[in-house]
This record gives C-alpha cells, sequence and structure tokens, in this order.
C-alpha cells in the first residue's frame, strides 16, 4: 500500500459534488498531511531552538505563516477564489478556534487570519486540510495562488471556462521544482471573458484564453506587468498561444525569467524589471528561442487529462428555467431597496433563469474584505440553499454566489440584508479595496482600513453614490500595493514622512480591459485631510462631466489632471 | 534603526521592542536587571527607558532572550519619557504599542 492508499483511509469528509471546485484526491490529500507533519516537526524544532529564526523563517513562509505587527498571519490559498461551502464552512471554524473570529479575504482572491499564533499554527492547517485548503505558495518567490474572474464558468460574455487552465497552472507550479526559488514572486491571473476582472495586464503572466474562428482554443499572453513600487502594464507577447503548447511556454517564460531576472535588489528582482531592462522585443525573443527548443510532447496534456480536470468544472445540475423577467421586474418594482441590490450587485449569467450575486464585504463603515466567522458559515448556507454548494471570492474583496435562481434572488437579498451582506454598492465609491495597512501588515507605512472606513462614512448615501457612478477607490498602505491603488480610478497610497501617516493621491488608473496606471496629482496629505481630498476630487468630476453618464475615468481622460490639481490644491 | 538613533544623541528615551515567539504578540523590555534574558511586558508602559548609548545593554539582554526562543525580531524604539510612560515617537510603533486602531468584523 503506497501512502496514497494510506490516506485515502482517513475520514476525511467529501466536497460536495456539485461544486464547481477541484476535487482532491487520495494523493493531493496525502500530500497535504505529509506538509502538514513535516511543518509541525519544525514549528517544534523552532520553539525547542533546534532552528534559528533565520532558518526558520524561510521555512513558515513557504507555508503562509508570516510575522506581522502584533502577531502572526496565516494567508490561506483560495485557488483561483473559489470555495465550496464546506470549506467556507471550515475557514469560520478556523477563525473561531484558532484566530479571534474573522478573516480578512484579500486582493490574491486568498483569506487572512490576523491573529494565529505560532504553536498552534500546525493545529489550524491541519484543521483546513480537513477541507482540502492549505497556505502552500502563499508566499515566497515562487508562483502564488492563480486568480480568475469571480463569474468564471457563469460570466454571460465569457468565451472559454478559465477555472480548467487554472487548475492546470496551479497543479504545474505546486512544488515545481525549477520554479519554488525564482528571483521574486510570481502573479498568474487568467480570464476567459470580453472584459478583463481579472486585471491580466498587471500581473507577471496574463493570459486570455479565447477560441478563433474554428472554435480552438488558444491564449493571449501578457508578460511584466505588475504594481508595488514600479507599476507598469504589461507587455503582450503572444496574440494567439495555442492549448497544445501552453504549459511548454509558460515554462519559456519562467526559465528565462529564472536565469535572468535579478536576485541581488530585492526590488529590481521582479520580472517587469528584466522586461524593462532588455525591452520588450528582446525579451519576446528568449522566450521564443527557448520556446523552440523545449521538447513540446513533454509539456503537452493529454487531451484525456484535459478532459478529466473539465470535468471537475461540468455545469452543476441547472434547472431548465426561462429567464424570470417578469418576476423580477414584480419584485423590483415593488422593493426599491431590493431594485438597488439587484441593479448593482448582480451580474448576467450564462444559463437562462440564473445570475450571479455579489455580497458586499464593504458595509458603511465596515473593514473592506472583513467577515466574521457567522457571516462565513451563513454565506455558506445559502450557497448550500441556492447556489449549488459554492461561493467565489472576487479581487475587489467581495464574495459571490455564481449561480443563483432568478427567481429564488429575492430570497437571497432578503437573507443577505439580515446578515448586513446586503450593501447594494457594487462598483461605486464605497466599494473600496484596501489592504490591512498599519493596523496589522509590517511592511505597511500608514493605515488603509480607517481610511476607507471614513471615506465610506463621508459618502454613505446610496443616492449620492449612484449619481457619482462607477468609481473605483483603491487603498494601499505602502508602495507594495497589495490594495492596488496603482489601478484604481482615484488611488490612495500611504506613506511615512518622519514617523507619521501621509497619503498620497493617484489619478486615473485601471484594472481592466484599457488598464493604466494612476498619475500622482501632488504633495501627499496628512491623514486627517484625505477624505476632504477625495470629496474634493469628486465634487470637481460632478462640476466637470458632461453628463450623468460620463463616467469619473472617462472624464479625467477628457480634462487631464489639471482641473483635479488645481481644485486640490488652490490656495485661498 | 541602531544607527538612526545614535544620531540622536544620548538624550534620546529610547525601548526595546520585539514579538513574543510562540504567539507572536507585541512585548516591550521592562526589566533588564530581572534575569538574563530580562522580562518581557505586553504593555508599553512597563518598557524599561534607556537613553542613548545604554540601549546597547538592552539589545544584549533582547539577543540572550532571542536566543532563549523567547522572543524574535527585537529592535529599538524611540519614545518620549511621559509621566504615562514611554509614549513612540512615530506612528508605527505607536500602532504595535495599542492594537489596531479599528474595531473587526467580529467586534463591530
Amino acid at each position: 500500500m503506497d501512502i496514497a492508499d494510506s490516506f485515502a483511509e482517513l475520514a476525511i469528509p467529501q466536497q460536495s459534488t456539485r461544486a464547481g471546485i477541484y476535487h482532491y484526491d487520495a494523493y493531493d490529500r496525502a500530500f497535504l498531511q505529509e506538509r502538514i507533519a513535516e511543518f509541525r516537526g519544525q514549528v517544534e524544532r523552532r520553539l525547542a531552538g533546534a532552528l534559528t529564526e533565520d532558518e526558520f523563517k524561510p521555512l513558515r513562509l513557504m507555508n503562509g505563516l508570516y510575522l506581522q505587527l502584533h502577531a502572526y498571519m496565516l494567508r490561506c490559498a483560495v485557488p483561483y477564489g473559489i470555495l465550496s461551502s464546506q470549506q467556507m464552512r471550515q475557514f469560520a471554524h478556523v477563525a473561531r478556534t484558532y484566530d479571534r473570529g474573522y478573516g480578512h479575504f484579500t486582493t490574491r482572491q486568498n483569506l487572512q487570519f490576523n491573529w494565529i499564533k505560532l504553536v498552534e499554527a500546525p493545529d489550524a492547517l491541519a484543521a483546513l486540510a480537513e477541507a482540502d485548503l492549505h497556505a502552500i505558495q502563499t508566499s515566497g518567490n515562487c508562483i502564488r495562488n492563480v486568480t480568475t474572474d469571480e463569474y468564471a464558468g457563469a460570466a454571460a460574455d465569457e468565451s472559454v471556462d478559465p477555472r480548467v487552465y487554472a487548475e492546470i497552472l496551479r497543479q504545474w507550479s505546486t512544488l515545481h521544482p525549477e520554479f519554488s526559488f525564482l528571483p521574486r514572486k510570481f502573479k498568474i491571473a487568467i480570464t476567459g471573458a470580453a472584459v478583463d476582472r481579472a486585471a491580466i495586464q498587471v500581473h507577471d503572466i496574463g493570459l486570455a484564453v479565447k477560441r478563433d474562428a474554428e472554435g480552438r482554443i488558444g491564449f493571449e499572453v501578457w508578460v511584466g506587468g505588475g504594481l508595488g513600487r514600479v507599476p507598469v502594464i504589461g507587455n503582450k507577447i503572444r496574440d494567439w498561444l495555442g492549448e497544445d503548447d501552453f504549459l511548454a511556454y509558460m515554462e519559456a517564460v519562467l526559465r528565462v525569467y529564472n536565469a535572468l531576472g535579478g536576485r541581488e535588489n530585492i526590488h529590481k528582482a521582479r520580472i517587469k524589471i528584466l522586461l524593462r531592462d532588455v525591452g520588450p522585443a528582446k525579451f519576446t525573443e528568449m522566450v521564443e528561442r527557448e520556446f523552440s527548443w523545449i521538447p513540446k510532447e513533454k509539456f503537452r496534456i493529454d487531451p484525456e487529462v484535459i478532459a478529466a480536470i473539465r470535468a471537475h468544472f461540468d455545469p452543476p445540475p441547472f434547472a431548465v428555467l426561462p429567464n424570470a423577467a417578469a418576476t423580477l421586474a414584480q419584485q423590483v418594482a415593488a422593493n426599491a431597496a431590493f431594485a438597488a441590490w439587484v441593479e448593482h450587485n448582480t451580474h448576467p449569467h450564462k444559463q437562462p433563469g440564473y445570475v450571479s450575486a455579489v455580497i458586499s464585504l464593504k458595509p458603511i463603515g465596515g473593514v473592506p474584505g472583513d467577515a466574521s466567522a457567522d457571516q462565513m458559515d451563513a454565506v455558506a448556507d445559502l450557497a448550500d440553499r441556492y447556489s449549488f454548494d459554492e461561493v467565489r471570492v472576487s479581487h475587489i474583496q467581495n464574495l459571490v454566489l455564481p449561480h443563483v435562481r432568478q427567481d429564488e434572488l429575492f430570497e437571497v437579498w432578503q437573507a443577505l440584508a439580515t446578515l448586513d451582506l446586503a450593501t447594494p454598492n457594487i462598483g461605486t465609491v464605497t466599494d473600496i479595496i484596501a489592504c490591512p495597512g498599519l493596523d496589522y501588515c509590517s511592511l505597511a507605512n500608514a493605515r488603509a482600513i480607517p481610511v476607507a472606513q471614513n471615506l465610506s462614512e463621508r459618502f454613505r448615501s446610496l443616492e449620492r453614490q449612484y449619481d457619482i457612478g462607477q468609481l473605483f477607490l483603491n487603498i494601499s498602505g505602502c508602495i507594495n500595493a497589495c490594495g492596488h491603488h496603482h489601478v484604481a480610478h482615484i488611488g490612495i497610497l500611504g506613506v511615512d514622512k518622519k514617523g507619521e501617516e501621509f497619503y498620497q493621491i493617484t489619478l486615473g488608473g485601471s484594472a481592466t480591459n484599457d488598464a493604466a496606471i494612476g498619475d500622482i496629482v501632488g504633495a501627499a496629505l496628512s491623514y486627517d485631510k484625505v477624505v476632504d481630498a477625495v470629496e474634493t476630487i469628486i465634487q470637481t468630476y460632478l462640476g466637470l462631466r458632461t453628463s450623468a453618464a460620463e463616467k469619473f475615468i472617462d472624464a479625467y481622460r477628457r480634462v487631464g489632471m489639471a482641473p483635479f490639481k488645481d481644485a486640490l490644491y488652490a490656495v485661498a | 534603526m541602531q544607527a538612526k538613533v545614535k544620531a540622536k544623541g544620548a538624550a534620546q528615551p529610547l525601548v526595546i521592542t520585539a514579538n513574543r515567539l510562540g504567539d507572536g504578540r507585541v512585548v516591550w523590555l521592562a526589566g533588564a536587571s530581572l534575569g538574563a534574558e530580562g522580562q518581557w511586558s505586553e504593555r508599553v508602559a512597563d518598557a524599561a527607558i534607556f537613553l542613548g548609548d545604554a540601549a546597547d545593554a538592552g539589545m544584549a539582554v533582547a539577543a540572550k532572550a532571542e536566543a532563549a526562543q523567547m522572543v524574535v525580531g527585537a529592535y529599538v524604539v524611540e519614545v518620549a519619557a511621559t509621566p504615562a510612560g514611554p509614549a513612540p515617537l512615530r506612528s508605527r510603533e505607536r500602532f504595535r504599542a495599542d492594537g489596531p486602531s479599528i474595531l473587526t468584523a467580529a467586534a463591530a
């Protein structure tokens, strides 16, 4: 009996067969158990003094365990942002048992626990493994959790389901011996929809999976995008990469980066710096040369294997339904609050009669991305009842019930409202991305969360939010840009000035098909000036837009920085 | 950090902080003379104040505490000596001393 067989006998509960997640087999589970046992031994040796902190730190980071300002933080992977309801319940269990009853969903579609104890970390990981969850490759200079569209497999505008390829990338990159010690961390995003909701142009590799005129599957490949200290939009190095060559080409990109990426200066080690230094044309040439001599057959995935992976993501057993337009119209007409939620918090589904429902984790004055254990349990219950046991995490730090019957949408909304999870603000100025900032993070220069809370309170009026229209406002507590401030319409970056919190404001960024890096407006502002500054920017926009239909980003692109800068820094 | 502090001169009040190894909590060196590894308190008000280069002796105690697996990542923090005890000068250290400035989802 091999180890996989022995672990297959463990009484680990089976995942729902309805949820569109990758279902672990005995081999996967055995691997996780081995990994936890290994880490448990490492923790014991650290506590006994057999390992120094310098020796132990890379080992704990490989298991997602960071030491932050106030405690250890455990970053748990949510592969491409998809959870079964059972997994969500297990997060709730870990939050209650090993943390302080809540967790924080991140822009990498992961979940972080802020108050983990080192002595209990192996037990927390063991609890996660009971639901096929782990924290591997959520830190370190490896290929991180692959992210994708939160509506993958559901969106009406999707041409190819990206989850299949995200899962292939996950299996390919997990403990990849050649790519476990890259020059720096490496982030991949993939979308299969017309609208890029995965921010592929600001990733180390961004992939758009699509079909050609003959229906064949291929990929558009973007490389060298990124945020952080050197924000840059990636370069498209392939307009079409056939499915057969998918992994071989990924190998080629990673090999070039692994061989030539800088290793002496941490701030110049990402692939975007290599691309900048050699130039996109030369970089592309090097990748194509590497690709040319890779034995393609070695990396070609057997169609049967792809089919087997695709089977994990087969559509759930949808009912054959007409679109419930009449029912919904009646409910919307009768209830203004429900109407607002339907308008802002739902997304068109490819299956007639269904819709995706967004659960806002941005209640007015709340902590963006935080969910209590009770809320996690409640969302899991709703997923069981209304969405085929499935929940998604968005990189905007919200949750999604991907497959809700339109004729049950009203019930879902009512249930969410009782949980304070029905704020109808998706895409508005209060749907703020915020990193943990200086309230938790050891790298941060300034707080992000209370800035978000204060802005949320200032713009709490839904009438006002809707008048302002679509506006993405993101906040990072330091230049590492976990809050994606560079690609926000209004970005806020926390900086340190002589030990005090200051904030730099950028305008005009975008994370989608028209990706752009925001422009710095001017000198950084003190903490108590930020909310008023955003108010001034928005009032300026409202005053100069051509009509209510002209979005903030479009108005900014039309008029440029000057009117906003003048308004913000005008001398009385 | 150390060099920057020394540049402030002998009169700059300093305290020493670290995270406790077992649970990561913020701790402050409270009694350097009490035992080789010192005593560590979760309250910044209990922190022992060193003036200028005297912090080197405190850091030596902290190094022993690190070697004894009590704490991790010890370093020196500039403070103002107030009647209520040491008050960190930099915002980062104030938040380490006081904890998150926000209500959490569970507490809200």
